[in-house]
């Protein structure tokens, strides 16, 4: 099969995945319940797509464990996204020289 | 108008990088699996999902059916319509239907996490600038990766993988910080997260489908027991919730 069908359909289903929420939801949602429920879903979504997966990506564990540590610091300093995402990510990068 | 635009690109800039870094290595992992470069970055142009675009290669090298492609790619991206969901919660309440339409496109992980973290409601200006360098990166990524794989030292892009979990930790910590419905719904997230990670037979979920799980399990445990208050219903509210205690 042509893999550009495979590609269509991958696209297609994926747009409409966050499509559909998006347009079919107008303005504020009443229920109490949900209401919380979704101011919730971007802190429990985002975690559960870091702990522990960050452990398993490339690179060694202990740098990853350190990159980690610092992220976790800086973020409670609040310091910026960007100055979180790239303390953590140079941590990592040196930890790579020192236990290869 | 046009500061919204401008703001929007800027806090897309580590989210672009960290996608070159990601859709580099998936680029690398297209053409091992047969699919050609062009083919590649117009799977990351249209696609823009990582964990889709992996599981949508695997189908297409073992030559899989259509009805299994769908099928996969709605349990991995299951996820994407809980972040749509809690989207509309913070949109500019004026925006046009062609508006919405067209920024659903970029509701990838990263950017639903910026876009919420984000202190005003959410302008199309906005969601437009935010969303253009990482569906940049995201594309030139998987094409460099596919034609050029090799040559990036692989502690940079190891090193550059990092920053998108960086990013998440940067938006939950301070929430968590300041609320202690967020720190226990977070925590309850890592516990589950932890079950599909290491117990037998649910670790044989796929990871897609296991961080949709965690998620309504976690948030709808933070609903029941620490309800918002009545006017704080983005996830800003985090704040109001701190007063309370």
């Amino acid at each position: 099969m042509n893999v550009y069908i495979y590609i269509l359909v991958m696209a297609l289903v994926t747009y409409l995945i966050r499509m559909l929420p998006l347009t079919l939801i107008k303005g504020k949602i009443k229920s109490r319940f949900i209401r919380s429920f979704l101011s919730y879903v971007p802190y429990a979504c985002l975690i559960a797509m870091t702990f522990p997966a960050v452990f398993y990506s490339a690179g060694n564990t202990i740098g990853l464990i350190a990159g980690v540590l610092v992220a976790i610091i800086l973020a409670l300093k609040e310091k910026g996204l960007v100055t979180v995402a790239l303390a953590a990510s140079l941590t990592v990068f040196l930890f790579s020289f020192i236990n290869p | 108008m046009k500061k919204e635009f401008t703001h929007g690109l800027k806090c897309g800039i580590p989210i672009a990088l960290g996608y070159f870094a990601v859709s580099f290595s998936l680029g690398i992992t297209m053409v091992a699996a047969g699919i050609s470069a062009a083919q590649g970055t117009v799977m990351s142009l249209t696609n823009l999902t990582s964990a889709g675009e992996f599981a949508g290669i695997r189908v297409i090298a073992v030559g899989g059916t259509l009805a299994e492609m769908v099928l996969t790619q709605v349990i991995i991206n299951l996820r994407y319509s809980l972040m749509s969901l809690s989207l509309t919660q913070k949109l500019d309440p004026g925006m046009s239907l062609w508006k919405k339409l067209i920024i659903a496109f970029g509701n990838t992980d990263e950017i639903f996490a910026v876009a919420m973290s984000h202190q005003k409601s959410l302008t199309f200006r906005f969601m437009v600038g935010l969303q253009l360098l990482p569906i940049i990166g995201w594309t030139s990524g998987t094409l460099l990766g596919a034609i050029a794989g090799n040559l990036m030292p692989e502690r940079v892009s190891i090193a550059m993988n990092v920053m998108l979990y960086g990013m998440f930790i940067a938006i939950v910590v301070p929430a968590a910080k300041k609320s202690k419905p967020v720190l226990i719904v977070a925590c309850m997230s890592v516990v589950f997260s932890c079950l599909f990670r290491y117990v037998p037979v649910l670790n044989e979920i796929s990871e897609g489908l296991a961080i949709s799980i965690c998620t309504v399990a976690a948030a709808a445990l933070g609903a029941i027991f620490f309800p918002v208050k009545e006017h704080g219903a983005s996830a800003d509210s985090s704040k109001n919730d701190t007063s309370k205690k």
